[in-house]
């Protein structure tokens, strides 16, 4: 049995808030983030999306970063900086530091703006737009203003990359590669990825209905999401440690490029090879955070999956994706630190939009918020493109 | 019908990619999908695509897929059929 | 990645690299021509292999040239006689993530958007599709990286070994740009073969170095 590696804290930018609180009230007060594009620049109107609820000038302002930085970047250090405070340690330089953070579009609304210019006449357009495109620059600027240099890494595994940025980083930590890892995802909603969406036809026009039998598709978000993971010598005496992360683990689908396989069978071994990691039975989590985008396939296979685990009553269930919307590679992140809180404050969060169970599956989600559960173990799925499949459990510590 | 058929068969096999097939090779009511060609849920997805570049026709609800794109004959139906309109 | 931590738990069994100078398994060069150009290239190994396997032609450039290199590194080596699928990994790193596909996509954008280029604009599908070839269900990850950080990747692979995560598991550098390309993988089991290497940072990055110069055989234990 390895040491445990501990939740010291977390933050989060997204549509409903731009701190952790503030979505929690949104989720209390049953407040999803869907709306028009406001920020955006983009011909595809028709699609509710879940915009940070802010121009750039103010996240400059926010974050301290300068107005030609990249979205991803000002949303990843904003997150990253609440999660930091929020775990009540001193100095980034007091502690072996490592940032591993997780995006899929990198800095791709600069190079949007650099390229119509660009592709007119190959001498226009700011060539340093383009010089933040590759993911791994995001990390670094970020880094940077944080004072980590001890270890930065950027993970790229589609809408996944997360979750698989805190399996990273607990790693790190177990082979004493370091003592602090701030560890999570970020991504911008960018015209790419609005248009790419939209050629995989799976975008709803009205706000998405995870696990509902209408459902026909995703909004897409933005935001970050990060935790602050602590080796058990640096947890030692602390109090306020949020969860320990107990369990986690990656699998493959091998099925399509973006199709989940009909029985989930990625989701499947995902979801057993973390329960087997933390040493738990099914019965044993309280909580499930969904991957739960609101597509055909996803909530079917995930669904069928979560059922062949846990039979025909499994534990509560709900996608905090009917509130912020699918944020790609910030969602891993955003949904472990919902997923902490869950354990730390008994946190139940609803589905959203939710009126009929599916006709294929045992159970619906949960549509009502609550707090001050006894909630030992709560699971957390992050599904992603390339048939990546990771899950992750959080435990309450001692246990 | 039998130029239109015969059409779609190239236009397919470029839109697809389908570099080790030629035209001879799809019959006319084969099945597109599963067995057939073997095509997946990103083939139907250009084979929107082709209609709207080669025919402009647009399909909004990708659910119609499985029906339009049962077999080339289908598909040329379906053409016929808007083009009529 | 404990460096020095842990002890040897995983061999390094065999290599295959793609590059301007050609193909290469084991660091010896397959009977095709080298070609600057990646297209040529990529076709004129796809050819070589024998075997048709129709979706290499909707594969992007990065996935091609993982797939293209994840076979040459598996020639007679069906992994999944001796593992279980679950059991069988891959770790992958590059420096442009799918940035070379990201730009021809964007280029589409402004006639009638490409769904199939769409779904190759994440680096991690290169994985799904060398796992969907070959059934592999392990654990995957991705790194973007500005130069193929061979301690990192022997550190992590070391990891999943002595987690138990995988007994064989891909890893290595996929990189595509414009017309710069370079693909190098490493098979490491937890058996060593007849001529392994022990997996270390030494090693890997002393293999990484000789096959993507084209002139070095993974049996170099000097």
């Amino acid at each position: 049995m390895m040491a445990p590696t501990w939740i010291a804290g977390g933050g989060v930018i997204c549509g409903i808030g731009q701190h952790v609180q503030a979505c929690v009230q949104a989720f209390q007060r049953m407040q999803p983030g869907m709306a028009p594009l406001q920020f955006l620049r983009s011909a595809h109107t028709a699609f509710p999306v879940v915009e940070v609820k802010a121009a750039n000038d103010h996240l400059a302002q926010l974050s301290g970063l300068p107005l030609s930085t990249a979205r991803t970047a000002m949303l990843s250090l904003i997150a990253a900086r609440e999660a930091w405070t929020s775990s009540g340690l001193d100095e980034v330089r007091d502690y072996r530091t490592a940032f591993v953070s997780a995006n899929t579009v990198g800095g791709m609304d600069k190079t949007e703006d650099f390229f119509p210019a660009f592709l007119q006449d190959q001498g226009k357009g700011r060539l340093h737009g383009v010089s933040q495109h590759e993911c791994g620059t995001i990390t670094e600027v970020v880094a940077d203003a944080l004072g980590i240099s001890h270890h930065i890494t950027t993970i790229s595994t589609a809408c996944s990359s997360g979750a698989n940025a805190l399996m990273y980083g607990a790693r790190l930590i177990h082979n004493n590669l370091a003592d602090v890892v701030i560890a999570g995802g970020a991504d911008a909603l960018t015209r790419f990825t609005l248009n790419g969406f939209n050629t995989l036809m799976i975008l709803d026009t009205a706000p998405s209905r995870p696990f509902d039998d209408s459902r026909r598709g995703l909004n897409l978000g933005e935001g970050a999401g990060y935790v602050v993971l602590v080796s058990d010598a640096v947890a030692k005496d602390r109090k306020g440690l949020w969860a320990t992360l107990s369990g986690f683990a990656n699998a493959n689908d091998a099925y399509h490029q973006t199709a989940s396989s009909p029985d989930g069978t990625g989701n499947y071994l995902a979801m057993q090879g973390a329960l087997h990691m933390a040493g738990l039975q099914p019965a044993d989590i309280r909580y499930i955070n969904l991957h739960g985008t609101g597509t055909q396939n996803n909530d079917l296979s995930e669904g069928l999956a979560i059922a062949r685990l846990f039979g025909n009553t499994p534990p509560p269930a709900s996608s905090t994706k009917s509130f912020t919307g699918h944020t790609l590679g910030a969602s891993g992140g955003i949904e472990a630190v919902f997923a902490a809180l869950s354990v730390r404050d008994g946190l139940l969060y609803p589905n959203a939009q939710f009126t009929t169970q599916m006709k294929e599956l045992p159970f619906s989600p949960i549509t009502t918020f609550s707090a001050g559960n006894d909630l030992r173990h709560v699971m957390s799925n992050s599904f992603g493109f390339g048939g990546n499949c990771s899950c992750l459990v959080f435990s309450k510590g001692g246990s | 019908m039998e130029q239109l058929i015969a059409d779609l068969k190239a236009q397919i096999i470029e839109q697809l990619n389908l570099q080790e097939v030629k035209p001879e090779d799809i019959g006319d009511d084969a099945p597109l999908f599963k067995e057939g060609l073997g095509l997946d849920s990103i083939d139907a997805l250009e084979l929107i695509v082709l209609l709207q570049q080669y025919y402009g026709i647009r399909i909004a609800n990708p659910d119609d897929g499985p029906r339009i794109f049962t077999s080339v004959r289908t598909i040329a139906e379906f053409i016929t059929e808007q083009k009529a309109k | 990645m404990g460096t020095g931590l842990h002890k040897e738990v995983a061999y390094i069994n065999a290599t295959s690299a793609i590059g301007a100078q050609g193909i290469f398994r084991n660091g010896q060069p397959l009977a095709v021509p080298g070609s600057a150009d990646v297209t040529v290239l990529l076709r004129a190994g796809y050819e070589q292999l024998g075997s048709p396997y129709p979706k290499f032609h909707k594969m992007d450039t990065l996935s091609k040239l993982g797939w293209l290199a994840a076979e040459i590194l598996l020639t007679g080596t069906p992994l999944l006689e001796r593992y279980a699928a679950g059991s069988v990994g891959l770790a992958l790193a590059n420096q442009s993530s799918s940035l070379d596909t990201d730009l021809r996509y964007f280029d589409t954008v402004k006639d009638i958007a490409s769904p199939a280029l769409f779904v190759y604009t994440l680096s991690n599908i290169v994985i799904g599709e060398i796992c969907i070839r070959h059934g592999f269900k392990g654990e995957n990850i991705f790194f973007v990286q500005p130069r193929f950080d061979t301690t990192g990747m022997a550190d992590y692979v070391q990891e999943l070994f002595a987690e138990q995560a995988v007994d064989a598991c891909i890893c290595g550098w996929v990189e595509v740009m414009h017309t710069h390309f370079e693909a190098a993988l490493f098979l490491v089991e937890k058996e060593a073969g007849s001529s392994a290497l022990p997996l270390n940072a030494h090693n890997l990055e002393k293999l990484y170095q000789s096959i993507t110069n084209g002139n070095g055989a993974t049996d170099s234990r000097s």
